[in-house]
């Protein structure tokens, strides 16, 4: 019991106990500090195939004509969401640093107005850094009303700082309903 | 290590009788007890739901249950099997064992202790509650994502995700108040003269534990927080489509998984030595060696984790990188084995229970670490993922490595506890049964997993059917022969032939120097380690 432990006994007993649970709420925090650190993580290393998200600006990339990428392209309708979405063309062959828009379709086969993501990944890994896009439906939430069809542009280049040893990159598109909507 | 003095204050029984004695215990060896005996009673809660998997397996095609049922059964066992079974037999015998092993009069902080033991009943009535609710049409069931709680199938799930998240809540802060009450009560509480190296083997399998607990269960209750808030509050940490990432909660999740395993084998890499020590009737080898290694497993054990999801995807320098750490666990583990084995070399050895559990246990758990270093190559582990290869492999750790080195811990202390000593007949007859039926039921999963047999799936391939059968057999065996556990186990609680003070001829520690069983309180006067 208690009592049969001296008081200078018990006061350094609960100064050790308070430090070890800082430890432990140290790694509390650090557990919720991770999800900012791998989504740092995933974007400068290309884990995942996560691609940066925002429109890339067309700086005076040099078109490395001595060489030919081709991109091929995936879709996916993760459940719950009723839509067709294909991509209208499977892939395309370009030098890198060559702008190029390609189009990807989707259609709303239910009967109300859905808002749709796409999350888009790129394999390899080292070369999702590399993809670069102008402009993108991704960007963006999508809506279409029951039964619309909408043709949705994607503009963009391969970086010229692709590793030589890539010759071919699949990007996959899978659409998620909205979150809320 | 000699004792020059010991002193036991004479038995006073100012402590309420009945229930309130157990409600209200602050002393070490009543909540020890308290903490052993439900870990025995959900070894067997966790050991019937999965005699229902085996027996639904038995044949192809589906006999008994439905598969979400069948999904329900394998999560739950896995969470009460690792959380409400092996992780209290570990608290219970540090309650029990470590205040005697290091002359303390008790646990540093009683009332915490108290604490951390009731909050286990609780959350075993969490986790299996959602099963009788589903009897009553509330809900559908329990968690059936199996114990890993992966997204988007946990988002998705139903009010047995939210049950288990909480019990989870519950068996981490008991299982972080337990470890800060093992870690100041083994820097504050020694007697005088047990430096940290003086330590028992126990001791320092637990201090480790202990600190590998309270790193990483809290990165488990964020994570799972985070799915809470995923599920209930609109929050996106692992939804794609909000931009989270549903592979994060898998590096989350094993962040503390895998060091979890060893926070489940430490323990009990401290007190087999102890074993082969008093059965070998020589000193333990590589006492500095072992401390040493168990050091760098805990610390190698944070940095592997995701070699769980080599094929979730990954970039090839982080598949290299996990495959070698993890085998670089192998490394202080082998030193380990070694010095087990050179503790037995040349000693005259005698095969009580306690010691054909611990011999039994070498074998059996080398063939688990054997079969991991398999799978931590990455080549070949897209084969064998979450194949029955892998189910294989992590029961010869768990079950045989796990498990059957507490029985090791339960027959060698249980007359120094109750103060009789059990059926050594039935103990051996109970080893036997149980080392030829666990290598019956699992020896088969290794190769329908090479043949390709997934987990977690309640129907199988033709091909399968002769090899599940006799897994199904031997589990069934392997079960009923727990029950002969239980019955030595009360029966040497109530009865039988009187222990001595050392019970057994080669045992050493201070633990050994008190009466069988030890008085209420015991070391109020510490003794003096030279």
């Amino acid at each position: 019991m208690a009592e049969h432990h001296s008081t200078e006994q018990k006061a350094a007993n609960k100064k050790l106990a308070i430090k070890v649970l800082y430890v432990v709420i140290g790694s509390l925090l650090f557990a919720f500090a991770l999800v900012p650190l791998y989504d740092v993580l995933c974007s400068i290393t290309g884990l995942n195939g996560k691609t940066d998200n925002t429109a890339a600006t067309l700086a005076k990339a040099k078109v490395d004509a001595s060489r030919m990428v081709t991109v091929q392209f995936v879709s996916a309708v993760m459940p719950g969401l009723g839509w067709n979405f294909y991509p209208k063309q499977t892939s395309v062959t370009l030098h890198p640093g060559q702008v190029e828009t390609v189009l990807f379709v989707a259609k709303n086969t239910t009967s109300e107005t859905v808002s749709g993501q796409a999350v888009p990944s790129v394999t390899p890994g080292k070369a999702s850094t590399h993809l670069k896009k102008i402009e993108c439906f991704c960007f963006v939430n999508q809506a279409l009303k029951s039964g619309e069809t909408k043709e949705m542009p994607l503009r963009f280049f391969i970086s010229p700082d692709l590793p030589k040893d890539v010759k071919e990159l699949t990007l996959s598109y899978s659409f998620f309903k909205a979150p809320g909507k | 290590m000699s004792t020059t003095t010991v002193a036991h204050h004479e038995e006073h029984s100012d402590h309420p009788t009945g229930i309130m004695r157990w409600l209200t215990t602050t002393n070490h060896k009543d909540i020890g007890t308290m903490y052993l005996t439900f870990s025995l009673i959900m070894f067997l809660v966790g050991g019937s739901m999965i005699l229902g998997i085996r027996a639904e397996l038995f044949k192809p095609g589906l006999q008994l249950m439905n598969p979400d049922f069948f999904n329900q059964l394998i999560g739950v066992h896995a969470l009460i099997m690792i959380f409400a079974a092996l992780m209290p037999a570990a608290t219970g015998f540090a309650n029990w064992m470590i205040p005697l092993q290091i002359g303390a009069p008790d646990m540093a902080l009683p009332r915490l202790n108290n604490w951390g033991f009731w909050l286990l009943p609780p959350s075993a009535i969490l986790l299996t509650l959602p099963f009788t609710l589903a009897l009553f049409g509330i809900g559908d069931g329990a968690l059936a994502t199996g114990w890993t709680f992966y997204p988007p199938l946990s988002v998705q799930g139903g009010i047995g995700v939210d049950f288990a998240i909480f019990a989870v809540h519950l068996l981490g802060i008991s299982s972080v108040m337990g470890s800060i009450n093992i870690i100041v009560t083994l820097f504050n509480m020694r007697a005088p003269g047990m430096t940290l190296m003086k330590m028992p083997m126990f001791a320092w399998g637990w201090l480790i534990t202990a600190f590998l607990l309270v790193a990483t269960i809290p990165v488990l209750a964020g994570a799972v927080t985070m799915l809470l808030t995923d599920r209930h509050f609109g929050t996106h940490f692992f939804d794609a489509a909000g931009g989270g990432d549903p592979i994060m909660f898998q590096h989350l999740f094993w962040f503390f998984g895998h060091p979890e395993v060893y926070i489940l084998l430490l323990p009990v890499w401290g007190f087999i030595p102890q074993i082969l020590q008093t059965f070998s009737r020589k000193p333990m080898y590589g006492y500095k060696a072992q401390v040493y290694s168990l050091w760098a497993i805990g610390a190698l054990a944070v940095v592997v984790w995701a070699h769980h999801f080599f094929t979730a995807g990954m970039p090839v320098p982080a598949l290299l990188y996990f495959m070698y750490s993890t085998m670089a666990i192998s490394l202080p583990l082998a030193v380990l084995f070694f010095c087990w084995i050179k503790t037995m070399w040349k000693g005259s050895m005698t095969f009580e229970t306690p010691m054909l559990f611990a011999v039994g246990w070498i074998i059996l758990f080398g063939i688990g670490g054997l079969t991991g270093l398999v799978l931590a190559d990455v080549a070949a582990d897209a084969q064998y993922h979450n194949s029955y290869f892998v189910v294989a492999h992590f029961h010869y750790t768990l079950f045989a490595g796990g498990i059957m080195g507490i029985m090791a811990g339960v027959y060698y202390w249980l007359p120094k506890m109750t103060g009789h000593m059990y059926n050594e007949k039935l103990g051996k007859l109970h080893f036997w049964l149980t080392a030829i039926s666990f290598n019956v039921t699992f020896i088969p999963q290794f190769f329908v997993g090479l043949a390709g047999m997934p987990r977690r799936i309640p129907d199988y391939a033709l091909q399968f059917a002769e090899f599940n059968m006799i897994s199904t057999i031997g589990a069934f065996i392997l079960g009923l022969s727990q029950l002969l556990f239980v019955y030595n186990i009360i029966s040497c609680a109530r009865g039988g032939q009187k222990a001595t003070d050392k019970v057994w001829e080669g045992a050493e520690g201070l633990e050994w120097t008190l009466p069988s069983p030890p008085p209420y309180h015991s070391f109020n006067e510490q003794p003096v380690i030279k």
